[in-house]
């Protein structure tokens, strides 16, 4: 019994421990970082009263400074501004697509198919450069609509993936049961279909709202004006003066700019890990 | 067995029509339009093909024949050959990237997928706080990788690192580690990075493929001698290995087309040795205006995310085969 449980700790509680402290270590460190005064924070690594965990005289001043003399504010609005409504997009057209591809029978089918779960596959880092290109003929850089437009692009096909996928699994019968009782197959689709799948649509839209959220590249090449900026790329290129890092605010931006994100996430996490499982599923 | 079914239904349709009832006695031309299974498929998928085919197929095409290009910012270019891709095999810096590129998604995926597996059959076990952790751990999947990769950053700092400071209070070291002033510790520094945000992804994945094993397998196993070994091994890895491949894809060609960790954690430094495909694309068509080089160099990714997407979809014909 004394072994048993001897064995428990070292095979289960303590690597399960060095995982949580692992993982969660960078964020301590963000928070512990954004609240730390200045004249600790700049001080020599072998100084004798040195206490790196925490502080003894925590601070707001960083967030006030970020808040009062940046444009992060403005920063948080259109990176949200921006991943609701290429989530919105992008859950649209991935409900009509995914819906035809599962349920509708016409040539070209499989083709589609293919080339949708293909694009997938395909990383924003192989297309930047001549999207950039694309952006300016349609004169859309430096406009919230560069990335709105974009966004789909990586986010469509695995709305479209996900939820065909969850259409599957609903039984032909109910639609077939409403089209007998005289309704269209537009109208089974829009009033049967569409609101079973409301699990689906929801895991489908955290999962792309997350995404936007986090994307960089794109935000970075597209957007020029430090008022138009998502909080990744303001925070990467606002924050940080000549060559100077201000650790106290550039970590007080970073977690103001996960909070979100995060929050969206908790209040989800079974919607999001089914998003998450289901990205990959074949 | 259906047909009794259709039957009765039709009558009941048949008492609908009797009924006064224009709406479904004579459908509007656009409903009967919509009946037509091709015609509703081509409606509703077109939002889907006009989208994607003008922001990824037309960039693709683009794509090309700027890397055939001599473009840059300010000068529409003109037809040069393969000389931009001739250009950056000979360049030193690229090839430096390549090889850099290839190590840092083997290391990373390797460890990410090792790291993941063990977190994946600890999670799979029961203890208090279960859901608690298992959503903890997916925190650094969640938050921006810029974010976060700012907070490694000041992790690594040359004159202020927490890790130096652990390592020597320990007792471990009487000198700074160079994080990230050194190229290959720089290297190795993303890696870690890398692995860390990226294996909550294989973890959960893994996880929900490790739920679907029945337990009554384990316990057969284990009636017949098997130790945890042996189980996981001849039990376990064998039912999770189709979720490993597809997982194992997706990382494949996220680390390898990754661009933001290195941008922020090294910016390509120091002296272009941790220069990626992509953040090296950037510099050269994006910093320095070259958009053709440019473009040709991130095509350079194209042959290998070619392997790994045939790879899946070869897989994935045989999953629908069986």
């Amino acid at each position: 019994m004394i072994e048993r449980r001897w064995k428990r700790w070292v095979f289960f509680y303590v690597p399960l421990t060095l995982f949580v402290i692992g993982t969660l270590f960078p964020f301590y460190w963000m928070l512990i970082t954004a609240i730390r005064p200045d004249a600790e924070l700049y001080r020599s690594w072998r100084a004798v009263n040195n206490t790196p965990f925490w502080t003894l005289a925590p601070t707001l001043a960083h967030f006030q400074d970020l808040l009062a003399r940046t444009t992060f504010p403005r920063w948080l609005w259109n990176t949200f501004f921006i991943a609701v409504v290429s989530t919105g997009i992008s859950l649209f057209c991935g409900l009509l697509a995914g819906y035809a591809l599962a349920r509708l029978r016409f040539p070209l089918a499989g083709v589609l198919g293919t080339s949708i779960f293909v694009t997938y596959l395909v990383p924003p880092t192989l297309l930047f450069i001549p999207l950039a290109n694309i952006i300016r003929d349609f004169q859309l850089g430096n406009t919230p609509w560069a990335l709105i437009l974009t966004y789909p692009t990586f986010l469509i096909p695995f709305c479209t993936w996900l939820l065909m996928g969850y259409f599957k699994t609903i039984p032909k019968e109910l639609e077939e049961c409403a089209r007998i009782d005289g309704a269209t197959r537009f109208g089974a689709m829009i009033r049967i279909v569409f609101p079973i799948a409301v699990p689906g649509i929801l895991s489908a839209g955290i999962f792309a709202f997350t995404l936007s959220w986090n994307e960089f590249i794109y935000a970075l090449i597209f957007l020029s004006s430090p008022e138009r900026k998502t909080v990744p790329v303001g925070v990467v290129s606002e924050l940080i003066r000549g060559d100077i890092y201000f650790w106290g605010q550039l970590m007080a931006g970073a977690l103001l700019g996960s909070v979100p994100v995060a929050l969206v996430y908790s209040f989800f996490v079974e919607y999001y890990v089914t998003g998450l499982t289901g990205s990959v599923k074949g | 067995m259906k047909k009794p079914i259709a039957g009765g239904a039709g009558g009941a349709a048949g008492l609908e029509v009797a009924l006064p009832h224009p709406g479904t006695s004579q459908p509007a031309p656009l409903t009967r339009f919509l009946e037509n299974e091709r015609l509703l498929a081509g409606l509703l998928l077109a939002p889907t093909v006009i989208l994607l085919g003008v922001f990824i197929a037309y960039p693709f095409v683009m794509g090309l024949w700027l890397s055939l290009s001599s473009t840059s910012v300010g000068n529409p270019g003109r037809f040069v050959g393969l000389a931009n891709f001739v250009k950056a095999w000979n360049d030193s810096i690229f090839r430096v990237s390549f090889w850099n590129t290839t190590f840092y998604t083997f290391w990373a995926t390797l460890f990410k997928l090792a790291l993941g597996m063990w977190l994946a059959l600890l999670l799979n076990r029961h203890f208090r706080g279960k859901r608690l952790v298992r959503a903890a751990m997916l925190l650094p999947f969640i938050v921006p990788t810029v974010l976060s990769t700012f907070a490694w950053r000041w992790m690594f700092d040359p004159t202020f690192s927490v890790l130096n400071w652990l390592l020597y209070q320990g007792g471990f070291i009487v000198t700074k580690l160079p994080f990230l002033s050194d190229g290959d510790w720089a290297l190795w520094c993303a890696i870690v990075v890398n692995t860390w945000r990226g294996m909550p992804f294989f973890a959960i994945t893994l996880l929900a493929g490790l739920q679907t094993i029945s337990p009554d397998l384990h316990e057969a196993a284990s009636l017949d001698g098997a130790n945890g070994w042996h189980r996981f091994w001849h039990v376990t890895w064998p039912l999770l290995k189709p979720v490993t491949i597809v997982v194992v894809v997706f990382s494949v060609i996220q680390t390898f087309s990754d661009f933001q960790l290195i941008y922020v954690l090294t910016g390509g430094g120091p002296a272009n040795s941790t220069h990626l495909v992509a953040t090296y694309a950037y510099q050269v068509g994006v910093a320095a205006g070259l958009l053709g080089e440019g473009a040709a160099i991130s095509l350079f990714m194209f042959p290998v995310l070619l392997v790994v997407v045939w790879v899946q979809l070869r897989y994935l014909r045989r999953l629908e085969g069986a």
